[in-house]
């Protein structure tokens, strides 16, 4: 991952010169503070640790307070390596969203979607369903259909898609573009969706 | 909703206060920027207001006229910068804030009494 941690505001649409409405996703991404700075020589890689989002310090463990006190800051909830970065920063420095991004650049997210629970596979894996609406049938609108042959190979193979948990995985967005940035509020406005709920931590990489 | 609040305002140059108050119930006319290749005219649409829904960026309004016989509806977008200006040309007297009984109605039922106000 090489970008910056921020979290979900919401959406909105605004109107480009044309008339054309877009809708849009607006991150908050405060100052992101570097925690750790990893070298060749003490590491073995090039990296720089960042961390975003207050939490609190009664329910943050020792080990880890003393990682942030080390960094002279406050606990915080998420923390990534930026690996091999373009920027140089010491111990504690905070990247601004204006030293990383630009309007009108191109960007992945990172987040997770938001959990849909237990759902067939029409809903999980797009399936048509068996058959028709009419003639007869009568309940396999939404089934699955045949999950395997019979004698040969007597086993349903592994990776069969079938019914279950959908949504709370990672997901990552391409081609992404930055419409605006309001670094005073440290406000950032994508174009297009993101996944996540409101509040969840986003990675909006470059 | 502060964070979009503000993104609201500092993008959208054209503020919602410069169009007429109008209600659901009214006769309206929207005057409609179209562009047609390089070239830019105004069209009128004339109608009743049968709905307002949303809030903020996405607050709307339902016109409803009929045209040759046939009912038609458009709906506008507040904060759509197409919109050249808005002229309210009846008060309507309504006792609902959605109108869509007008749509089961022809002819003389279908008509808003105005409103008049008596000084």
């Amino acid at each position: 991952m090489n970008g910056l941690i921020g979290k979900k505001v919401g959406m909105t649409s605004i109107y480009d010169a044309s008339g054309k409405n877009i809708a849009c996703t607006v991150i908050e991404m405060g100052p992101n503070v570097v925690t750790q700075v990893k070298s060749t020589d003490s590491d073995g890689y090039n990296a720089l640790q960042i961390a975003y989002g207050e939490a609190k310090a009664k329910r943050t463990t020792k080990a880890l307070t003393g990682h942030f006190e080390k960094a002279g800051t406050t606990p915080k909830k998420k923390l990534i390596e930026i690996k091999d970065p373009k920027i140089s920063k010491n111990l504690g420095e905070e990247i601004n969203i204006e030293e990383y991004f630009k309007v009108g650049d191109t960007i992945k997210a990172v987040g997770t979607s938001k959990g849909k629970g237990f759902q067939g596979v029409v809903k999980r894996h797009n399936f048509g369903g068996v058959g028709q609406q009419t003639h007869g049938q009568h309940n396999r609108l939404r089934a699955p259909g045949s999950v395997g042959a019979s004698s040969y190979p007597s086993k349903v193979f592994k990776g069969m898609r079938m019914a279950g948990r959908m949504g709370g995985d990672q997901v990552k967005i391409k081609n992404l573009k930055v419409v605006n940035i309001f670094p005073e509020k440290n406000l950032i406005v994508i174009k297009g969706a993101i996944p996540g709920h409101k509040g969840s931590f986003v990675i909006i990489e470059k | 909703m502060d964070a979009i609040q503000y993104v609201h305002q500092q993008l959208n140059t054209k503020t919602q206060n410069k169009y007429p108050e109008f209600r659901a119930g009214d006769n309206i006319i929207v005057a409609y920027r179209i562009v047609e290749g390089d070239k830019v005219r105004i069209q009128d649409y004339k109608g009743d207001v049968i709905q307002i829904s949303g809030a903020q960026q996405s607050k709307s309004f339902t016109v409803r006229k009929i045209s040759n016989g046939v009912g038609v509806e458009r709906i506008f977008p507040y904060a759509c910068p197409n919109i050249d200006n808005i002229t309210v040309v009846k008060k309507g007297r309504v006792r609902r804030a959605k109108l869509f009984y007008l749509r089961s109605m022809i002819g003389k039922k279908a008509r808003i009494k105005e409103l008049r106000i008596f000084k």
